[in-house]
């Protein structure tokens, strides 16, 4: 048994934001008047096709990119999937896809099902260089770049607008960590993004693919309103994800200035008060709500569990936390510890108060689990 | 046991066994045990381990000489204690 979650104690909104409160009536009004098959004739179709369009519409204005850019599909991971090994598919020069050692799982996986991979290192704060990737794409059978527009486990923002490759060498930019929160980066081909990380529901993801890219359906096609998606759409959760996404572009400006100052108390009072810890990330060009560090000899599962004791959720990406007994790829890259890792990231309301509570408590949980070794 | 001298550690830890955070641990534990400017080793399967024992050099101050594998196939990771 745990105690409930504090409010204000939900510090992983990395792995997912509540409903935005802008979506909540959307998602109810839609769900009346947006059960229907978008590509049906008759009234209830029609409504659930204006409906859908609605959500297409508002998402391009939110992301400034074009209506028929914009795919909806069943989760980030599947628009990751879809972006990639498309432009893969699409490539004029060969299979190989550079990438960044710390891309999300996601890319990873997506590499190894349908591409060959050729992985460019990072810098201690998880960034690549552009020089490098470049230098990879020299490769004559290198099709595709893939870079994430911001790291989702340190928040070290990357360079894809900064990249300068061949012309027949597309971008992919797993914006999953970043969309809503911040602008898109410029340069890419195809772009996706997760609702769940933004407040909107699960089971939406985007997928964004450039009017111009040489991009072809990896998968199995379908005969939906839109040709690069299969399968009935979830209207209403695209409609309450298109809502959020709004409102979160919307009120960015003010959200991401006070979540920035409040990392910045978080990177400076852990540094200050736990001993032997190390704050990884880049401190300065990173997202606004998202700090990592990690404590010498502190069993990570022992941190999340102490913490959640106390009525706080964070993510840790320690092998002793993962199902796989294997440490984070990324904190491997960046050569950080691995153990003792805490990913902390700001819900939208989260305020000086409950950032300060969490640094108060954080030092005597450390040192009570570090006595149980005797250190 | 040999010494710092040729190379080898003076001081092996065996963590085979162990799961991290644990080789770390045996390994600030024992550090003392060996004299400055002498060898210590952590011989350990837990793949945290490989970028865990440079990664505690760095913050502890002390020499990460590198990682190399024991007769019967274990990585090990080779410090050099200088404080």
């Amino acid at each position: 048994m745990t105690a409930p979650v504090r409010p204000g104690g939900d510090l992983d909104s990395a792995s997912a934001a509540p409903l935005h409160p802008a979506a909540r009536e959307v998602l109810l009004a839609a769900l009346e008047r947006g059960y229907a098959d978008p590509r049906r004739l008759h009234r209830p179709g029609r409504e659930a096709r204006l409906l859908l369009d609605n959500a297409r519409e508002a998402t391009a204005v939110a992301l400034g990119v074009r209506a028929d850019e914009v795919t909806f599909t069943p989760s980030g991971t599947h628009a990751v999937h879809l972006g990639l090994l498309g432009l893969v598919r699409g490539a004029r020069r060969g299979n190989v896809v550079v990438h960044s050692a710390v891309e999300h799982s996601a890319v990873r996986h997506a590499v190894e099902w349908g591409a060959r991979g050729d992985e460019v290192g990072v810098d201690t704060h998880g960034r690549v260089d552009p020089a490098a990737v470049r230098d990879r794409t020299r490769r004559p059978e290198v099709g595709v770049v893939a870079l994430q527009s911001a790291n989702h486990e340190v928040g070290t923002v990357q360079p894809v607008g900064r990249l300068d490759l061949p012309p027949d060498v597309p971008i992919f930019t797993d914006a999953c960590a970043s969309m809503g929160r911040l602008a898109l980066p410029s340069g890419w081909a195809a772009a996706a993004g997760s609702a769940h990380k933004w407040g909107g529901p699960a089971g939406v993801g985007v997928l964004l693919v450039r009017t111009r890219a040489r991009w072809r359906n990896p998968f199995p096609g379908d005969d939906r309103v839109d040709e690069r998606s299969t399968g009935f759409e979830n209207v209403p959760a695209v409609l309450a994800a298109a809502a959020a996404l709004q409102a979160v572009v919307a009120e960015r400006e003010e959200i991401n200035a006070r979540h920035h100052e409040l990392i910045d108390v978080v990177r400076s009072r852990v540094a200050a008060e736990v001993p032997d810890v190390e704050v990884v990330g880049d401190p300065v060009r990173r997202l606004p709500h998202l700090v990592t560090f990690s404590c010498l000899y502190v069993d990570g599962e022992a941190l999340v569990t102490e913490l959640d004791r106390r009525g706080f959720g964070i993510a840790s990406g320690s092998a002793c936390t993962a199902s796989t007994l294997t440490p984070s790829h990324v904190l491997e890259a960046m050569g950080v510890l691995t153990h003792g890792n805490v990913r902390l990231s700001l819900q939208r309301d989260a305020t000086r108060a409950d950032v300060d509570f969490f640094c108060d408590v954080l030092p005597e949980v450390i040192a009570e689990i570090r006595s149980r070794v005797g250190l | 046991m040999s010494t710092a001298d040729d190379g080898q550690p003076v001081l092996e830890l065996d963590c085979r066994t162990m799961m991290c955070p644990m080789p770390v641990i045996e390994l600030a534990r024992h550090l003392a045990d060996v004299e400055v400017g002498e060898l210590i080793g952590v011989v350990a399967h837990d793949s945290a381990a490989a970028v865990d024992v440079p990664a505690w050099c760095r913050m502890k101050g002390q020499d990460y000489v590198g990682a190399d594998v024991t007769d019967d196939g274990a990585p090990r990771y080779v410090v050099r204690r200088l404080s």
